[in-house]
């Protein structure tokens, strides 16, 4: 049960010539739910875009499932058991949901019908464009997306940015659900009342740096006042 | 009665319409459109190529002509070497050639898919203006090898004297020869929508849209788009080998960068990335050649307003006029 799964260790990154990321560290283990936190422009997105593959760390090494990924390309990294959901609740607009979900399909655990079952919202829309689903909709799509692909590890990113509170309980009740199964999730979200109950570990980070990891428990109010507040 | 979209009625309108067209040009004494007829389905069949690689993939090649002109050369070759009773090759072995269609239209398919294939693995790992400019390119090299190459005609063509053989058809009936060309445009359109609501549809789909999101779930987006470049050359290739057939001449302007731009004509006119747009492209621009053609040598002129009316105020093209937008039903 206690495998890691991610660790990532001392990564920098660079979008061009301006530096991003000075080091930033943090381990998943296995059916753990990790919780990546910080203010705006510390790092959060690009840890994850490194993670993916999207952007390439120049120091550093990233272990998944117990392989050096640093230089896979993106749809490989995928393939080990990536599955992102990213911010801003992208699907394919031109794509039916159903064909949204079917896509990107691998075998597993997770089929077309248990993520209906999760969010059954979907089902009832399931021949629709995605372009036409609410904001909400879009967002239980896109981590529909990322199950059907049966993920060792769910990245969540910004997954309930601008909902509305209603869809907001929904999702959370999706993600408690999910660890429940034993699903291993690295999450991303600014909604500490939210995530703190079901983070089995928080990494802060701070300017491209990680500066602090614990348990929920651990993270005073002093501490998240430091790096969490504005 | 099912619920059918009027873009579904559209397209059963224009299917029917093809389908009696040879009784009605024969009842008007007219067995010319027949000819006319048989170039829209071929053209038809070679924008069918290109709106998958265009419409569906988002890979705007300028190139097609490449394709188009290589399964047209696939049947001047072999049928130039049937009517003289030459090999090919005689070494290392010998290849005769053949005035057998279903022969022909494999050579064509097959030598087209190599060529797309050789492209595309080049040209995709380019996008936008650059992969335009590779695929022309590509082309242009064919279109210029084809020109200098003097066994088979070099720029003046080859002409082929009797049109090939198809097992129980008279293929020299204008009407008979229609319908083949006819049965294999309903084929590719056949093709490309099952392929548009496969599994590889939808993930092309979203190559087009987003390729880094598409490599997130786990699929390399240069395959699916070389597979699809490479279908797509096949059916444009197919097509070369039927006008070559129904012209009996082949020439290298069925290589050059005009060829390639008609090809996207038709596919901008008739809508791009609608199922029938190539057909209803194909269509309008046979129709203006035919009427226009014979009032003016500048009746491309013309054309290109129509182009330019199209592309400014009906984004959809002709189908979207007619049909409206897409809908997913």
């Amino acid at each position: 049960m206690s495998n890691i799964l991610l660790s990532i260790k001392d990564i920098e990154v660079f979008y061009g010539p301006s530096q991003a990321l000075f080091g930033v560290s943090l381990e998943v283990k296995e059916g753990e739910v990790v919780a990546l936190m910080g203010r705006n422009g510390m790092g959060k997105t690009t840890t994850i875009r490194t993670l993916c593959k999207m952007s390439k760390p120049t120091k550093g090494d990233i272990h998944f499932d117990g392989t050096l990924v640093n230089k896979m390309p993106s749809h490989k990294v995928a393939k080990l058991g990536v599955g992102l959901v990213p911010e801003g609740r992208r699907c394919f607009a031109n794509l039916t949901v159903e064909e949204n979900l079917v896509a990107a399909q691998r075998d597993g655990e997770w089929t077309l019908e248990k993520v209906y079952e999760l969010f059954p919202r979907l089902e009832e829309r399931k021949d629709q464009l995605a372009n036409t689903l609410s904001g909400g909709e879009q967002q239980m799509l896109a981590i529909g997306r990322a199950l059907t692909t049966n993920p060792k590890l769910l990245v969540l990113d910004e997954a309930t940015e601008g909902l509305a509170p209603v869809i907001r309980e929904e999702i959370w009740r999706a993600v408690k659900a999910l660890k429940a199964q034993g699903q291993s999730i690295l999450i991303v979200d600014k909604s500490l009342s939210e995530l703190l109950p079901i983070a089995d570990h928080c990494v802060i980070l701070e300017r491209g740096e990680t500066v602090w990891t614990g348990t929920p428990d651990a993270l005073t109010d002093d501490l998240a006042d430091r790096y969490l507040g504005v | 009665m099912p619920n059918l979209s009027r873009e579904t009625y559209l397209n059963i309108f224009i299917s029917l319409g093809l389908l009696v067209f040879p009784f009605i040009a024969t009842a008007m004494d007219e067995p010319f459109y027949i000819t006319l007829a048989t170039r829209v389905a071929i053209l038809s069949l070679a924008a069918v190529g290109l709106n998958l690689a265009l419409g569906t993939g988002g890979l705007v090649s300028f190139g097609h002509a490449a394709f188009f002109g290589i399964g047209g050369y696939a049947m001047g070759i072999l049928a130039s070497h049937a009517q003289t009773y030459t090999p090919i090759f005689t070494w290392p072995f010998v290849i005769e050639g053949t005035n057998q269609m279903l022969i022909i239209w494999l050579v064509a398919i097959v030598m087209s898919g190599i060529a797309a294939l050789f492209i595309g693995l080049l040209s995709l790992r380019t996008s936008g203006v650059y992969f335009i400019m590779i695929t022309l390119a590509f082309a242009q090299m064919i279109y210029y090898f084809m020109i200098s190459w003097p066994t088979y005609g070099g720029e003046d063509g080859l002409s082929i004297y009797v049109r090939n053989q198809f097992p129980g058809v008279n293929t020299l009936d204008p009407s008979s020869f229609f319908y083949i060309c006819l049965v294999l445009m309903f084929a590719g359109l056949g093709l490309s929508a099952m392929i548009k609501n496969s599994r590889f549809g939808a993930a092309l789909q979203a190559a087009r849209q987003n390729e880094e999101r598409l490599a997130a779930t786990g699929i390399r987006p240069f395959n699916i788009k070389l597979t699809a470049f490479v279908i797509s050359g096949m059916i444009t290739g197919l097509a070369g080998a039927l006008m070559a057939d129904l012209n009996r001449f082949i020439s290298p302007s069925m290589l050059s960068w005009h060829m390639s731009g008609e090809i996207m004509v038709l596919v901008i006119l008739g809508g791009v990335g609608r199922l029938y747009g190539p057909v209803v492209g194909a269509l309008i621009y046979i129709i203006f050649e035919f009427i226009f053609g014979g009032l003016t040598d500048y009746w491309q002129f013309y054309l290109g307003l129509i182009l330019l009316g199209v592309v400014l105020f009906a984004r959809g093209g002709a189908i979207g006029l007619l049909a409206g937008k897409a809908r997913h039903d």
